[in-house]
């Protein structure tokens, strides 16, 4: 007996061809620079904005030796003057100059207030622009302005399961003939700066450092070892929350940690679009929202318009393609041949929910539905 | 806003969910045959994110798989709107009572700021803490931060809210102006939208109550004013300011997260935090019996402890300690070493951090090998080692002058003389959350909890059947017998009464002499040995008498070699003597530490007998 039902797990999406939107949004209002149909590179900025200055304290009462109330009569400055950094901000001199007292200004900035509670100015550092790319190449198709700029473009789209670095851009190249091939040091030039390389099952410690060296922008590839990563990121990874790692590169893993072979789709959409510029980012956050690592890959050539659908959340039927998960058969892929409605006791003796899937080698194995994915049609 | 107060008949049929940070879980509840039963659960994702931005819409698809399992009608479907039938109709159609808790968009995320770090940020983290909050950072004056890194962290970290301390009632007011100072300057970023004015709860010097609303200006900031959680220095008064904290958590946190305010109008009673609603039913199960309890919830991201201790409550969240999302951060500040000797099995490195990281990135899947499970268990014990520890930490006496600590020492042990936890007179330790309520086998709990807290003396030790005790929190505010029933009869699961001796010693050498008096004729003599676990099948309708000698070198509570008599109660692990010492000892020796490991989950049958046999 069967049934439909839903995966417990999203699926990843991978698939050679969708319409991608990106939403690009300011961290505080400032301005759009592009406008509705537009055609957008990558490196466009499409938005700019000032973030306020780090605010400083300085102590003045402290410093001077004085009462917070007294600080006034010894102030060189008000509040709205433009400071620079050393400036006399208060002081004062007595017994004919022999005692001298001073207080400057630790950065430059603007005096933006003083308490006389407490006897402190606080002068804030100028304002940081922040330039907001666009990230993908495509057309604007909606823009908020001084808010937010909607990027689109039909693409290839592969997304992974975790990722490290943030986002960045280059030409997509094969370094592996298949998905279930290890990345070597070997295997990566001088010539792979800027691009974005694809791997098969693994990539090795020492792969990564060597992609590091001659400046790729991006390494994609199937698994890595949990300790490789760590030691590429000089620390222990404790939550899954990922993409502001200053490591030179963007690192995404379509499957997991280990040596998992990538799944032949993504490989396939890869090795299809060889040569071509690609948007990769490794921000990943594993909690309610979501958020997984991709690479997106433009096609503007092709004719697509319109949202993207639900990927990856498609319901689990008899004929499903789904990935397994979980050990013993991490990484297998096979097609759900049973979805049994009753409990069923497995080797950890848990009455849970089960899938049974044929494997690609023709074993059909029980498998706990919370322990597959489906693989985006 | 919700209407208050219970409606004034009894009810018949109560509805409880738990909007948690990925499901939303409701329970049904009705009485039957004059007995308040459980009757049905039923789950669903919550939709706090989008596309659904909306919560109300995985309370109805939770409530509506109650439905089909009970063909009882809850679900007003005449409007869009999410509704219930309420009151309850006759037959299968309707509910009395309905009541939420929530953890959605992870929980209630504080900040907290007091003068001296040992004095009243740490009395301010209680109170957070204690209202079920998570606690972000603590600020301090004496936290060895500069200025611009306190100011640094305020604007990285875009609090829910800040609760801010320091000072004794008349005393200097300077410092706490300066903290006041920091968070005015810093213009914290609330996380939701910039609408929102940050509320900060005031519990410092009432002296500088006008300065700090002068300070923190009103564009910015909702200053609650309450009473100064250390009026004196030997003084710590903490539930003003909770009681502030969860009004402004009502006001703005829950306000500002999608489809609350429906919920809010639905609800017989206020929500509540989850970890707020946990502590409370653990509280009035511990009043009530008038026992030491200590509580666990493991949850997916945080693990919550709670205490009951001479009448004193506490409860903490440990943030990023948790099975799932979090699991990766337990391997992190345990130590690989520190999990790996809770394994009965030779495993490397890598095998070992593979399977945590897996599950960190895919945290619903769950074990399907003995080998994964007992790996979970083992990461489980950790998390709430760790858990305690921090619980522990502010489960002290209040100190004036104490010695120095970092924020990074609290996962460290405590020692015995700095907690008022005394670990020989915990009289029930409760366990919650998914990897404990899903044990395949109970004593898989019982253990986990045993070598986790590590109890000595005479324990009984529970767990929840189905995630339930935030449900009944909530509803012990306006139904505290219902709830307190419910909780007795269908929450939780007796697992049987540990009993565990203090104390070290050699492998194989006598622990106590242990009698166990069935009735006047019938008797049960056992030697336990150091290193042993011996367990007494004993059902939980059953009592004994359990008298232990021990030796010189072993405390079962009383004091070392003394002898202790009780009537104890057993469960469906039954009763289990643990001679295994405190702090329990493992062999440093890897084959001997496995060989050990399993000769105890061998004894309480916590793994099938062919799987351990397999280990050797």
């Amino acid at each position: 007996m069967s049934e439909e039902s839903f995966a417990y797990t999203p699926g990843l999406a991978v698939t050679p061809l969708t319409y991608i939107t990106r939403e690009r949004t300011l961290p505080i209002k400032g301005e759009t620079l592009v406008s509705p149909g537009q055609r957008v590179d990558f490196d466009t900025i499409v938005g700019r904005c000032f973030l306020e200055g780090s605010p400083y304290i300085v102590k003045v009462a402290e410093l001077l030796g004085v009462e917070p109330e007294e600080v006034p009569r010894y102030l060189r400055v008000r509040v709205g003057d433009a400071v620079r950094k050393g400036a006399v901000l208060a002081g004062y001199t007595a017994f004919l100059g022999l005692i001298k007292k001073a207080v400057e200004s630790p950065i430059e900035g603007v005096v933006e207030s003083f308490s006389e509670l407490t006897g402190h100015l606080t002068i804030r550092s100028p304002p940081r622009a922040i330039e907001l790319r666009a990230y993908i190449r495509g057309a604007v198709l909606k823009v908020v302005p001084g808010e937010s700029v909607t990027i689109g473009t039909p693409a290839a789209f592969v997304q992974g399961i975790i990722g490290f670095g943030g986002e960045r851009h280059g030409a997509i190249e094969l370094v592996s003939s298949s998905n279930r091939d290890v990345v070597t040091p070997d295997q990566i030039g001088e010539h792979h700066a800027g691009r974005i390389i694809v791997g098969g099952s693994l990539v090795t410690y020492e792969a990564l450092e060597k992609a590091r060296k001659v400046g790729v922008a991006g390494v994609v590839a199937g698994g890595a070892k949990i300790t490789d990563l760590e030691r590429i990121l000089g620390y222990r990874i404790g939550v899954a929350i990922t993409g502001r790692e200053n490591i030179g590169f963007t690192i995404v893993l379509t499957e997991g940690f280990g040596r998992l072979p990538m799944s032949e789709r993504a490989f396939s959409i890869f090795r299809e679009n060889e040569g071509r510029e690609a948007a990769i980012n490794g921000a990943t956050q594993v909690r309610a929202g979501v958020i997984r690592p991709e690479v997106i890959i433009p096609r503007e050539e092709k004719a697509l318009t319109g949202e993207l659908g639900s990927l990856g959340e498609g319901r689990m039927k008899v004929g499903s393609v789904v990935r397994i998960i979980r050990y013993p058969y991490f990484g297998e892929i096979g097609t759900v041949v049973e979805l049994p409605v009753e409990l069923h006791k497995i080797e950890t003796e848990s009455p849970v929910r089960v899938v049974k899937v044929r494997l690609q080698d023709g074993r059909v194995v029980v498998v706990p539905r919370a322990n597959v994915e489906i693989i985006s049609e | 806003m919700s209407n208050t107060g219970a409606t004034a008949r009894e009810p018949r049929f109560i509805l409880a969910t738990d909007v948690g940070s990925t499901t939303t879980k409701a329970r049904f509840f009705g009485k039957v045959d004059g007995e308040w039963r459980f009757l049905a659960s039923g789950e669903a994702p919550t939709t706090v994110e989008k596309p659904v931005e909306d919560v109300t819409k995985g309370v109805r698809n939770a409530v509506r798989e109650v439905e089909e399992l009970t063909g009882h009608r809850i679900l007003d479907d005449s409007s869009e709107e999410l509704g219930f039938i309420m009151p309850y109709l006759g037959g299968k159609t309707g509910i009395d009572v309905y009541v939420s808790t929530s953890s959605a968009g992870g929980g209630l995320q504080m900040l907290v700021s007091g003068v001296v770090k040992s004095i009243t940020a740490e009395s301010a983290q209680r109170a957070a803490l204690g209202a079920g909050a998570i606690v972000m950072d603590v600020l301090s004056v004496d936290d060895g931060r500069e200025v611009y890194e306190k100011v640094n962290a305020l604007r990285f970290l875009r609090p829910d809210m800040i609760l801010l301390a320091g000072g004794t009632d008349g005393g200097d007011k300077t410092h706490v102006l300066e903290m006041a100072e920091v968070i005015a300057v810093s213009k914290p970023r609330p996380r939701f939208g910039v609408s929102y004015r940050l509320p900060v709860v005031y519990a410092g010097n009432r002296d500088a109550r006008g300065d700090v609303r002068k300070m923190l200006s009103e564009d910015f900031f909702d200053v609650r004013v309450v009473d100064n959680i250390r009026p004196q220095i030997e003084v710590e008064r903490v539930e003003p300011a909770r009681n502030a904290i969860l009004e402004l958590f009502m006001e703005h946190v829950m306000a500002h997260a999608p489809g609350y305010e429906k919920l809010m109008r639905l609800t017989s009673t206020d929500i509540m935090p989850t970890p707020a609603a946990e502590g409370l039913m653990m509280r009035t199960f511990a009043e009530m019996k008038g026992v030491n309890v200590i509580g666990v919830g493991m949850g997916g991201a945080t693990t919550n402890v709670y205490s009951v201790f001479d009448g004193r409550f506490l409860r903490t969240v440990s943030a990023n300690l948790g099975m799932s999302y979090s699991i990766g951060n337990v391997l992190k500040e345990a130590g690989l070493e520190n999990v790996r000797r809770w394994i009965p099995f030779d495993i490397t490195s890598d095998e070992l951090m593979g399977i945590v990281y897996n599950k960190m990135i895919r945290p619903t899947t769950i074990p399907m090998t003995l080998e994964d499970l007992a790996v979970e268990h083992a990461v489980a014990r950790e998390s709430i080692r760790m858990a305690f520890n921090h619980h522990k930490y502010l489960a002290r006496e209040l100190k004036g002058v104490k010695k120095e600590r970092t924020i990074s020492d609290i996962f460290e042990e405590v020692r015995a003389e700095e907690t008022y936890i005394d670990m020989r007179r915990v009289d029930y330790i409760i366990g919650t959350g998914g990897l404990l309520s899903r044990a395949p086998r109970r004593a898989q709990s019982m253990i986990i909890l045993a070598d986790a807290f590590q109890p000595i003396g005479f324990t009984y030790v529970m767990q929840d059947s189905v995630f339930m005790i935030p449900h009944l929190g909530v509803l012990s505010k306006i139904y505290r017998d219902i709830a307190l029933e419910i909780f007795e009869k269908e929450c939780l699961v007796p697992l049987g009464t540990l009993i565990a001796a203090a104390g070290v010693g050699t492998v194989g050498e006598k622990v106590a002499d242990v009698t166990i008096e069935y009735s006047e004729s019938e008797k049960e003599q056992v030697e336990l040995t150091f290193g042993s676990v011996v367990k007494i099948p004993l059902s939980q309708h059953k009592e004994v008498t359990v008298t232990v000698q021990p030796t010189k070198k072993f405390d079962f509570g009383p004091g070392f070699g003394k002898r202790v008599s009780k009537r104890v109660r057993g469960g469906v692990v039954g009763v289990v003597l643990d001679g295994r010492g405190r702090p329990l000892y493992l062999p440093q020796d890897e084959r001997e530490r496995r060989k050990l490991l399993t000769s105890w989950y061998r004894a309480i049958e916590a793994y099938p007998k062919e799987f351990l046999d397999k280990l050797g």
